[in-house]
């Protein structure tokens, strides 16, 4: 036991080791024109989704000279990153592969990613792709792209109807509100919510609703702000609703958390708009009684939504054929045809604005009562904020916040110490990797 | 044992243990079979479970048995992947080990049996290879299989799992022990080359070694995880362990995957528990010659 575990620290150790060199891989004379290939071209395309290879062959039919090999392998950080990362450093990696919105920094400074400006109609279809979604892919820098927007997930707020209608409580539109739902909630025994200690993407998700941004990239140094304005106060809100057992803190996605949703014992969830799926999965006993509103607001009247998840594709420094890549990135991620199945297969919210037209989104759904809960979503899309940005560094941030919010749950330390935690251990970490940052 | 005579001994020669230190052991025992065998308990009640019944019943007992419902699923999700990835299982691991096997035993064999400059050199390097966790090896070997286009082939994983140095050391402790200079200067004196005398007396002789190499070779390379994982993108290539963690990393979001993850997952231990009752009573001999030598 005591040499597998050591065995884990050796292999981790080298891991890292290599990473570290990976930082330093030399830029590529300038990026390749991205002109097309003459003659018929095969394509590797690294991605996740279940069902995805019946969206590629729909494509590989239809073009028989842009043929499209799906690979696979388990999620982003599951260990598909750190393929990727080795695949760019031994110069094997796949022609596309699929990142998500908080992964495509550390692949940017890593140099790994093609800039897609050159592809033909790529700059153009900006509009065809929610405005935050470009701003993910495009680092803020106005003439170049670093992938194409895939998925995306607005942010609501599921709750029980019916029990919020027994009980007499009004659905909440703001922040106080909801905190004041929580103490009448309270008194009937469940929790108005649960506050996902492990999952620091939920958090990260109402920071960005409530107009805060944990980095700042002004195009050679990288700045760090966990701790102050929307972020500290978003912070403070939540560790009074714990201090006050307003709302329970069980490890989001156990059974145990399921089972509260399923019980009644959790009354609301503002989550994403993929998260649907995971109560009538997690909660089928209470279906045709939740419904979706919009999520609570800082102050009366604003309309503002935060975001939780999203990828997007992108092509890898080295392909080959990088015009026929972004053609193909461009139908996947815009077309109504793949979108349709990638709905249906992989629960996918996209984040093309013609996507969120498709008539599987605009139907009533019948585990929330009928309601068509995706025009909430909608709304929400159009109302995220597109200066949100993710830094280089994100599982280190994730896995360093969620140890200190696990200890503020219990009742040691609090939230905001976490963030200033992860804050002092963010900046380190990003001069480890002799990433440029200010203090 | 001595042989001094001793008539007013009883038949049980052990040391006699008071009731209560029998209890105690007893109890241990069982304390540390039910924490071993919950899990596998737990994983079976829900594998026979129904995905609505999955969260609202006993976790620890039968709702309605719907187990070959739920194989059933599992051989139509995906057109059947997880039974290609079974098979490639027992394909890397069952060939990996039986050739592993075979390298380790003849080069154990040469070790102990013949005297050539540097083999105390080559043995020692060997032993530092018992010391090096396969796992820290993935990633160089990656960046090597990189070069020769190998990676993301069945050669990516079974390459490295073809080498065994603990079973070259093994090999070579038994073999020493358990092959007489005597019997194998016989088959040479009767004109049997040094291959057919490995082959037909030699190997006999070590059997139960090999089996405990072949075990743990089979089970090291069933177990295997890290190296599949940063060598393989083919969903056809990849083993069970790999197949099944990556279903289990998109649970979150296709809920639905988890009753497959925890079908999969109970019936890809039915391989090695068949193996290892099938192999149990080498695996004994060889564990204890290779303790006590």
């Amino acid at each position: 036991m005591h040499m597998k575990k050591g065995a884990v620290a050796v292999a981790l150790l080298a891991v890292a080791a290599l990473a570290g060199c990976s930082t330093t891989a030399s830029t590529t004379a300038a990026d390749a024109s991205c002109a097309p290939s003459t003659g018929a071209v095969e394509l590797t395309f690294t991605t996740w989704l279940p069902g995805i290879e019946d969206v590629v062959a729909v494509w590989n039919k239809e073009n028989p000279d842009i043929q499209v090999k799906v690979q696979t392998g388990p999620n982003g950080n599951g260990g598909t990153y750190q393929n990727f990362f080795n695949q760019l450093k031994a110069g094997n990696a796949p022609d596309l592969g699929q990142i998500e919105y908080d992964a495509l920094p550390n692949f940017r400074v890593q140099d790994g990613l093609m800039d897609l400006a050159g592809c033909a109609g790529v700059l153009d279809s900006k509009n065809k792709f929610v405005d935050w979604t470009w701003g993910q892919v495009n680092f803020g820098e106005a003439d170049h792209v670093y992938a194409i927007p895939q998925d995306s997930g607005p942010m609501a707020m599921f709750y029980r109807a019916d029990l919020f209608k027994e009980n007499g409580i009004a659905i909440p539109t703001t922040w106080a509100e909801y905190k004041a739902a929580a103490i009448e909630i309270r008194k009937t025994g469940g929790y108005i919510t649960n506050f996902s200690q492990g999952d620091i993407n939920q958090f990260a998700g109402l920071v960005w609703q409530a107009g805060g941004s944990w980095f700042q990239n002004d195009g050679t140094n990288w700045s760090v702000d966990m701790t102050s304005g929307a972020s500290s106060d978003v912070a403070a809100y939540w560790q009074d609703l714990i201090d006050n057992d307003l709302v329970s803190s069980i490890p989001a996605w156990t059974d145990e958390w399921n089972n509260a949703y399923n019980t009644g014992k959790a009354w609301t969830w503002d989550s994403a708009a993929w998260g649907a799926n995971s109560i009538a999965s997690g909660a089928p006993d209470t279906a045709g009684k939740w419904a979706v509103a919009q999520s609570p607001q800082w102050n009366a009247g604003h309309k503002q939504a935060g975001n939780w998840g999203g990828s997007s594709t992108a092509i890898f420094k080295g392909s080959k054929h990088p015009a026929e890549a972004a053609k193909f990135a461009m139908w996947l991620n815009t077309s109504d045809e793949a979108l349709t199945m990638l709905n249906q297969g992989a629960n996918l919210y996209p984040a093309a604005k013609s996507g969120l037209e498709l008539p599987a989104l605009k139907a009533g759904v019948d585990f929330y009562g009928g309601q068509a809960i995706y025009d909430v979503f909608k709304e929400a899309s159009a109302q995220v904020s597109p200066d949100f940005v993710w830094g280089p560094t994100m599982t280190q941030v994730y896995n360093d916040v969620s140890d200190g919010f696990k200890s503020a749950v219990t009742g040691s330390g609090t939230l905001e110490d976490a963030l200033k935690a992860g804050q002092a251990s963010t900046i380190a970490a990003l001069k480890a990797q002799s990433i440029p940052v200010k203090e | 044992m001595s042989n001094l005579p001793s008539p007013r001994l009883p038949r049980s020669r052990g040391p006699r243990e008071s009731v209560l230190a029998r209890a105690g052991v007893l109890i241990v025992m069982g304390v540390f079979t039910l924490y071993f065998l919950i899990p596998i308990w737990w994983l079976f009640i829900a594998a026979t479970k129904d995905r609505s019944q999955f969260l609202s019943t006993n976790p620890l007992w039968f709702a309605d048995f719907s187990l070959w419902k739920n194989i059933g699923e599992l051989a139509t999700y995906s057109d059947g992947v997880y039974f290609r990835w079974l098979l490639n299982s027992v394909g890397y691991a069952g060939g990996g080990a039986l050739v592993a096997t075979l390298i380790a035993g003849m080069c154990g064999y040469a070790l102990a049996k013949y005297r050539f400059p540097g083999r105390e050199l080559i043995f020692n390097v060997v032993l530092g290879g018992v010391l090096v966790p396969a796992t820290a090896l993935a990633l160089p070997l990656f960046l090597i299989f990189s070069q020769f286009n190998l990676t993301n082939t069945f050669w990516s994983v079974l390459l490295p799992s073809l080498v065994s140095p603990f079973g070259v050391y093994l090999a070579r402790i038994y073999a020493s022990a358990s092959v007489p200079d005597e019997l194998i200067e016989a088959a040479r004196l009767d004109g049997a080359g040094e291959v057919r005398t490995f082959f037909t007396v030699s190997v006999r002789l070590m059997f139960p070694a090999l089996v405990t190499v072949f075990l743990f070779q089979f089970v090291s390379i069933w177990n295997n995880f890290f190296l599949p994982l940063i060598m393989l993108r083919d969903e056809t290539l990849f083993p069970v362990t790999l197949g099944l963690y990556a279903w289990n990393s998109q649970v979150n979001q296709i809920p639905e995957i988890r009753g497959y993850v925890l079908i999969g997952a109970l019936l890809s231990i039915i391989p090695l528990i068949i193996t290892f009752l099938l192999l149990q009573r080498f695996w004994r001999t060889g564990l204890g010659a290779g303790s006590v030598k």
